[in-house]
């Protein structure tokens, strides 16, 4: 008897099977007690609700709504406008993160100086207090519609948002996607040939220039000779609030500029890292086979420094799309918004818990996925 | 080099380029570093404009139309920062709703805390003693909050509020999820299959969430998970979510720990006839969680920070309280003065860990050299 608990594969395994049994136990009861909860209260458990009338607004959205669209319309909704700002965040704040994170490398005290209280600021205090101190900024101080300021012609701010001239234009999109794809298609090519030219012969060629700018000739004739045209729209002052042009909403303003602030600090800390952890020895051979500093940093350091970047700054860009669900904060419709409010409405706790995570967990699963393929591609290059 | 990587770089240069001219060894002036080439007097420019900009409309705005006394009616005539305002409510926005003639109780907590933070910085502190140190300091924090006893009057943990909670919230989550993390790292780096993909799981979803669902998750769902007659109050619930939260964090930092460590630290173990629990908790663990102590930090900032998301379950925290502190009708909405109040706090809590942690990271290198 004694042999057989000595037996460390036996432990092992009665371990083990202890452990998930208990992890098993734990969720069963948690379960049957959220049902006998639940029978109680008399809620019944399904989906079903998703396809009932919504009936709460959602303030502003880049799909169509209107709330006598269905829950699952609303989520929807949600979902692109979380999408959206994640997307323009993250597009923004890797921007403004390489010029933070250049800045703090840099020799210039100036520069320096303020890139590092920049960060020190964003990165020591919580993104909520942030948020509601820029939407504290764009709320309280400003004007009414009527008063609005106009800082530039057809630029107007208040209250209600920023309001900023759009573009409408009069043609048929098939015209349109011709010249866009001309443009794409021959500066692409152009771009191919010039550089095979060059790794062949090591010499500088203009054959990108030219072919890019023989495909913005190509698509303006097509432009000219199909008959699109470009009309500003303007935001004008009807009734109480602006009509027309682009609309950025304070809600929107807010989410978007704190976001990227707070984003960017840690992105520009990233790629400070990264371009630290390149050794000194490749500036300096860089420097020994004569290239300018800025090449050496264009063609040495950065893509070396990728291989280190670019693992944290995926998990960085998930932190963004994390992040922003404290839309809700300020009140942007986002995905946490509305299920927030549909939960509230149809007392669908579970259903509505199971969906966020539903689709937070599967967007975390798409980017460790990517990140597994990225680390095998680069694991292949390495030498 | 291999056959591809020649044919992709056909062009090889033959003759040398001439040397260039040797460096003059002076150092450089002021006026080189500031505009030196193209770039750096971009920069430059660019920095000074964005100080001329900013600079004078915070000076005018928080210093010259600053009111630094009066009441509410001398801040809606000026155009400037109330100050005054930030005077007269600092202490709601610090202890919020508890009762005013009690508040010193709340500061001797705060106190207690500061010194023992204090206390323990120097590594040479790090011992046994400390650590019950720590229990006594939490214990004797939540008697003073709590009362009822010694004399002290009877406060509800409803009324608590203000930095106390924030206070409270990091401490606890970190302090009773750091146990957690230690059995989700070592469960991650098991041989067994089981256990292994288990605390991978469990790891993974709950990094996988938002906080702020994993909030509403506890204050929406665990009233339903619990059965008849058990229950939790808010503040009990926004701890299970905190909790979670670092434990899965603490346990990714602290797998770097035992990740660094080399497998003959095990064997040796071993070999002296330690069994496998005696060798984790007398060699493996004691060497790992002092190789993370400087992760570890950033990790207290990052929970320190995330309390404040406990705003969105009606919690009574540093920033809520802020929040109520400004919308007092008496004084114009400070809402920008309030925040950069309790952002500055936040600030001084969490700069102070950084720079902590750089100096543990600066002295660890310092002793491997």
């Amino acid at each position: 008897m004694s042999r057989f608990w000595h037996d460390a594969r036996i432990r092992s395994l009665l371990l083990q099977a202890a452990l998930i049994g208990g992890f098993v136990a734990l969720i069963g009861w948690l379960a049957s007690n959220t049902a006998t909860n639940l029978a109680r209260r008399g809620i019944a458990v399904g989906f079903d609700f998703l396809d009932r009338t919504a009936r709460f607004p959602v303030s502003e959205s880049f799909v169509r709504y209107q709330p006598t669209d269905s829950f699952a319309h609303a989520i929807m909704v949600g979902l692109v406008n979380t999408l959206v700002v994640s997307a323009l965040v993250i597009l923004a704040s890797t921007i403004l993160g390489l010029v933070v994170g250049l800045a703090r490398r840099s020799v210039n005290p100036l520069a320096s100086g303020c890139a590092t209280v920049f960060v020190d600021i964003m990165r020591n205090t919580p993104l909520v207090v942030q948020l509601l101190f820029w939407y504290a900024l764009v709320t309280v101080g400003l004007p009414s519609a009527r008063q609005a300021l106009n800082p530039l012609p057809g630029v107007y701010l208040s209250l209600r948002g920023l309001f900023v001239p759009g573009l409408s234009l009069e043609g048929s999109p098939a015209q349109l996607t011709l010249s866009l794809a001309s443009v794409l298609l021959i500066s692409g090519a152009g771009y191919v040939v010039s550089r095979r030219h060059r790794v062949a012969t090591g010499q500088r060629n203009p054959i990108g220039w030219i072919a890019l700018a023989a495909s913005v000739l190509i698509a303006a004739s097509i432009w000219i000779a199909g008959g699109l045209s470009v009309k500003p729209d303007l935001p004008e002052l009807r009734g109480f609030n602006f009509a027309g042009g682009l609309t950025l909403t304070p809600e929107f303003f807010t989410i978007l500029v704190g976001l990227t602030l707070y984003s960017s600090a840690f992105i520009g800390e990233i790629i400070r890292g990264g371009i630290d952890g390149i050794g000194r020895g490749q500036w300096e051979a860089g420097r020994a086979v004569g290239l300018a500093e800025r090449r050496i940093l264009r063609l040495i350091i950065i893509p070396q420094a990728l291989r280190i970047i670019i693992p944290p700054m995926t998990s960085q860009y998930f932190n963004i799309v994390k992040n922003t669900t404290l839309a809700l904060i300020v009140g942007y419709p986002d995905i946490s918004y509305v299920i927030a409010t549909t939960i509230n409405q149809t007392g669908q706790a579970i259903e509505g818990v199971a969906i966020l995570m539903a689709i937070f967990l599967s967007i975390s699963i798409g980017v460790s996925l990517t990140m597994n393929w990225y680390n095998r591609r680069v694991a292949l290059v390495s030498r | 080099m291999n056959p591809a990587t020649a044919l992709r770089s056909a062009y090889v240069r033959r003759e040398p380029v001439s040397a260039a001219p040797a460096p003059d060894g002076k150092s450089r002036n002021f006026a080189a570093i500031l505009f030196g080439d193209l770039a750096s007097a971009a920069m430059t420019l660019v920095a000074a404009a964005l100080i001329a900009m900013l600079a004078p409309r915070i000076a005018s705005w928080a210093i010259v139309n600053g009111v630094w006394s009066g009441d509410g009616e001398a801040c809606r005539a000026a155009d400037g920062a109330c100050w005054v305002f930030l005077r007269e409510k600092a202490r709601f926005i610090l202890f919020g709703i508890y009762p005013p003639d009690q508040h010193w109780r709340p500061a001797l907590a705060i106190g207690l805390i500061l010194a023992m933070t204090i206390w323990s910085l120097p590594p040479r502190h790090w011992t046994r003693t400390t650590f019950v140190g720590w229990l006594v300091t939490v214990a004797a924090m939540l008697l003073l909050l709590k009362g009822g006893v010694l004399g002290l009057a009877d406060v509800p943990s409803s009324s608590w509020g203000g930095l106390p909670v924030t206070v409270l919230l990091t401490i606890a989550s970190l302090g009773l999820g750091f146990p957690l993390a230690v059995a989700l790292a070592l469960g991650r780096q098991a041989q067994s299959r089981g256990t292994h993909t288990l605390c991978i799981g469990i790891i993974e979803t709950i990094r996988g969430l938002p906080l702020l669902s994993l909030l509403f998750i506890a204050s929406i769902m665990l009233p339903l998970m619990l059965p008849d007659g058990m229950s939790l109050d808010k503040l009990a619930r926004a701890l299970v979510a905190l909790t979670l939260f670092s434990a899965v964090y603490l346990a990714e930092v602290l797998r770097g720990g035992l990740q660094s460590l080399p497998a003959g630290q095990r064997e040796a173990a071993q070999a002296l006839g330690l069994s496998c629990v005696q060798a984790t908790r007398l060699i493996i663990l004691p060497q790992a969680i002092r190789k993370v102590i400087p992760p570890l930090t950033n990790t207290v900032i990052v929970m320190v920070k995330n309390t404040s998301l406990v705003l969105v379950v009606g919690l009574f925290d540093l920033l809520s309280a802020g929040r109520a502190a400004a919308t007092d009708p008496a004084w114009p909405a400070a809402y920008k003065e309030t925040y950069l109040f309790v952002g500055l706090i936040y600030f001084l809590i969490c700069f102070g860990i950084s720079r902590y942690s750089i100096w543990l990271e600066r002295r660890a290198r310092i002793g491997q050299s």
